[in-house]
C-alpha cells in the first residue's frame, strides 16, 4: 500500500509564526490576547502553559480561525492565514478538543472520515485511510469502526478525536487540553502515545495545558504565559526546569524542580558509573584484584552474553581459587535499561538493599551502573550545561 | 340502528371522509414542517428573532380555532381553503419551537469541532446540527400532528373535509335518527386515525434516528 506509507511520511510540519497577534473581544475592555510574538519551529511540540483565562484557547483558536484576530500575522508555513480561505485552512490543521467532541450520531469511521470526504476523497480510500488510523491511535479497527462513540471509553474517545484529527495527515496539530477530562492513568497512557506518535509524523503541535507536568512531558518547548497571553519565558522543560525566568515562573512550576528534572533525563544520556565486573568464566582473583582497586568491596559477575548475573563481596573472591562463576554472592536484582528515567532509577536504587543499579543494554548487556552519586553527578551537569548555554545567548545577544 | 350498523352502512362515505382528513392533515403538517423547521433554523441563533418567532406562533395559539376559522371565512370563503390556513397555522408552533430549542440545545463543542475540521456553516448545520436536533424536531412534529387532527375536525364548521362533518351533523341534529352513531363515527375515526399516524411516527422515528442518539 504505497499510498497509505505516503501519507505517514507526507504531511510532515510546517513552521507557525504569529507577529503583533492581539484579540480583543468585542464589549470587553482587557485584550484577551496583547501583541503577542511567538515563533514555531517545523515538526516542534509547543505547549502553551499558564493558568485559566490567561488567553491560551484564543491564541491557539486564532492559528485556525476559528478566532479573528483583531490585529496581527499569523503565518503558516509562510503563508498569510488571512489569505486562505478559513474552512480549507482548517481542513488543513487538525483539531482536538478536550473530551473529544465527537459527533454522536456518526459512527467511529463516520467520525474519522469527516475530513478526508470534505477533501473529495472516494469512499475506497477514506474506508482504507480509517483502518489504518485506527491502528495508529491502538484501536483495532474490525472492533471499532462501526462503534457508537457513547460505546467509548474517555481514553477511546480521545483516541478517535486525535483520528480524526490526523486524518487527511495535516502538518499542524492544534490540541486544547486534550487529556484534560482523562483520569491520570489513560492520561498518562495517552500522552506517552502522543508523544510516540509525534516520534513517527514530526508534526507541529500547538498544545494546550495548564497542567506543569503535563507541559514538561509533552512540550519540546513551553511558553509560560501570563494574562493577555503574555510570554514570560519560552523554553525547553530542562532549560524551564534549571533556570526559570523570573518569581512568576517560579511559583508556577511550584516545588520539586529537581525531581521534575529526574522525570525528564533518561539515563541513557548521563554518564554512568562503571563497578567492577567480569564474565564468569573470568579468574576469582583477577576480578579480586579489580574489586580491591575499586575499593567499594564488591563487583559484579556477568554470564557468557556479558548480562548481569550476581553481585559477589571481595571478602567472597578472596576465598575462591576457581572462576568468578563459582563465587557465591546475591543475585543482581532489578536492572535498568537506557529509556528508564532518572526519576525511576532513584526508585529502584531505593528499593533495592544495594548501593548501585546495574544498567543494561541491548540483549541486557552490562552497559555500567546509577548509584545516588551518579544522579547527584547528572544534577550537576544538566544544570551547569543550562547555565552555560544562558550565557552563550546572552553574548550573543548582549554584545 | 346500532353503531356497527351504521359504519357499515355507509362504509365508502367514512372511508372516503377518513381519507380526505388524513391527507388534509398530513399535507397541512408537511407544509407546516418545512416553513417550521426552516424559521427555526432561521432565527435559532439570534434568541431575540427566534423569540420573536416564537411567540407569534404562540399568540395565535390563544386564539380558539373556532374563532379563527370564523375570522378566515370573509377572507377565504368556505371549503379547503380556510381549513387548510388554520391548521397550517396551529402546526407551525410546536415546530418552531422545537426546531429552536432543539438546535440551541445542541452542545456548543460539537459545533465547534465541526467548523474546527473544516465544515462550513451550512454542512455543519445539515450534518450535525439538524441531526443531533431532530429526535426533538420529531417531536414538535408529532405533538403538531395531534393538533392538526383536532383542529381538523372543527374545520368542518367551515364546511371542510374531513371526519369532522360527521360530528358536526350528528350535534346539529341531536335527538334525531343517529345523531350519536355520527357523532359517535367521526370522533373514533379521529383518534383511531391519530392512532395510526402516532404509529408512523415511532416508525419514522426508528428510520431516521441515527443510532447513537436513540434514546
Ligand atoms: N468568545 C469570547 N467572548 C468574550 N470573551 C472571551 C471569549 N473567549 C474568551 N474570552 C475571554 O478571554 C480571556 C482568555 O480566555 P481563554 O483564551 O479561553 O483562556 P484560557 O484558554 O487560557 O483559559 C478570558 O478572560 C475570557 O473570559
Ligand atoms: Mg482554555
Amino acid at each position: 500500500m504505497p499510498e497509505a506509507a505516503n501519507h505517514m511520511s507526507g504531511g510532515k510540519g510546517v513552521p507557525i509564526e504569529l507577529r503583533g497577534v492581539t484579540k480583543v473581544f468585542p464589549g470587553t475592555g482587557e485584550p484577551a490576547v496583547l501583541d503577542l510574538d511567538l515563533t514555531i519551529e517545523a515538526g516542534e511540540t509547543v505547549v502553551l502553559l499558564g493558568p485559566s483565562g490567561c488567553g491560551k484557547t484564543t491564541t491557539m483558536r486564532m492559528i485556525n480561525r476559528l478566532t479573528e484576530p483583531t490585529s496581527g500575522d499569523i503565518l503558516i508555513g509562510g503563508r498569510n492565514s488571512r489569505d486562505i480561505d478559513p474552512d480549507r485552512l482548517r481542513r488543513g490543521i487538525g483539531y482536538v478538543i478536550q473530551q473529544a467532541g465527537l459527533f454522536p450520531h456518526m459512527t467511529v469511521a463516520g467520525n474519522i472520515a469527516q475530513v478526508p470526504r470534505l477533501l473529495g476523497w472516494d469512499s475506497r480510500r477514506v474506508s482504507e485511510r480509517v483502518d489504518e488510523l485506527l491502528a495508529l491511535v491502538g484501536l483495532e479497527p474490525a472492533t471499532f469502526r462501526d462503534r457508537y462513540p457513547r460505546k467509548l471509553s474517555g481514553g477511546q474517545q480521545q483516541r478517535v478525536g486525535v483520528a480524526r484529527a490526523l486524518a487527511a495527515d495535516p502538518p499542524v496539530l492544534l490540541m486544547d487540553e486534550p487529556f484534560g477530562a482523562l483520569d491520570p492513568i489513560n492520561r498518562a497512557r495517552l500522552q506517552d502515545e502522543l508523544l510516540r506518535l509525534q516520534e513517527e509524523l514530526a508534526k507541529t503541535i500547538v498544545f494546550v495545558t495548564h497542567d506543569v507536568d503535563e507541559a514538561l512531558k509533552i512540550g519540546d518547548r513551553i511558553a509560560i504565559m501570563q494574562r493577555g497571553s503574555r510570554i514570560v519565558q519560552y523554553a525547553s522543560p530542562a532549560e524551564i526546569l534549571a533556570h526559570p525566568a523570573d518569581d512568576y515562573v517560579e511559583q508556577y512550576l511550584g516545588g520539586g524542580s529537581s525531581m521534575r528534572l529526574l522525570s525528564l533525563t533518561r539515563v541513557g544520556d548521563i554518564e554512568l558509573d562503571q563497578v567492577p565486573h567480569a564474565t564468569e568464566d573470568t579468574d576469582a582473583g583477577d576480578l579480586r584484584a579489580q574489586a580491591e582497586a575499586d575499593g567499594r568491596g564488591y563487583a559484579l559477575v556477568l554470564d557468557r552474553l556479558r548480562r548481569p548475573r550476581r553481585w559477589v563481596t571481595t571478602k567472597a573472591l578472596a576465598g575462591a581459587d576457581g572462576t568468578a562463576g563459582e563465587v557465591e554472592g546475591e543475585p543482581a536484582g532489578v536492572l535498568i535499561g537506557g529509556r528508564t528515567t532518572l526519576q525511576e532509577a532513584l526508585e529502584a536504587l531505593l528499593n533495592t538493599d544495594n548501593d548501585v543499579v546495574p544498567v543494561v543494554g541491548r540483549r541486557q548487556v552490562y552497559a555500567g551502573a546509577v548509584s545516588l552519586g551518579t544522579v547527584q553527578q547528572a544534577i550537576q551537569t544538566i544544570k551547569s550545561r543550562e547555565r552555560d548555554r544562558r550565557r552563550r545567548q546572552h553574548g550573543d545577544g548582549g554584545e | 340502528m346500532s353503531l356497527w350498523e351504521y359504519i357499515a352502512d355507509r362504509r365508502d362515505l367514512l372511508l372516503f371522509e377518513a381519507v380526505q382528513h388524513a391527507s388534509m392533515v398530513a399535507q397541512c403538517v408537511l407544509i407546516a414542517a418545512l416553513a417550521g423547521v426552516l424559521a427555526g433554523v432561521a432565527t435559532y441563533r439570534r434568541p431575540r428573532l427566534s423569540g420573536l418567532a416564537t411567540s407569534t406562533a404562540g399568540v395565535v395559539f390563544t386564539v380558539p380555532s373556532l374563532a379563527l376559522l370564523g375570522l378566515l371565512i370573509p377572507v377565504l370563503g368556505l371549503g379547503v381553503a380556510p381549513s387548510v390556513v388554520a391548521i397550517t397555522i396551529y402546526a407551525l408552533l410546536p415546530i418552531i419551537r422545537n426546531t429552536v430549542v432543539g438546535l440551541s440545545g445542541v452542545d456548543p463543542a460539537l459545533v465547534d469541532a465541526a467548523r474546527g475540521i473544516g465544515m462550513s456553516r451550512r454542512r455543519s448545520l445539515l450534518r450535525v446540527e439538524l441531526p443531533l436536533a431532530w429526535p426533538v424536531i420529531l417531536i414538535g412534529i408529532r405533538v403538531a400532528t395531534q393538533l392538526a387532527m383536532g383542529i381538523g375536525a372543527v374545520a368542518a364548521y367551515v364546511s371542510g373535509p374531513g371526519l369532522g362533518e360527521q360530528i358536526f351533523s350528528g350535534l346539529a341534529r341531536l335527538g334525531g335518527a343517529n345523531a350519536v352513531n355520527s357523532a359517535l363515527t367521526g370522533t373514533i375515526g379521529i383518534a383511531v386515525l391519530a392512532l395510526l399516524f402516532d404509529a408512523c411516527y415511532v416508525l419514522i422515528g426508528r428510520l431516521t434516528i441515527p443510532g447513537g442518539v436513540r434514546a
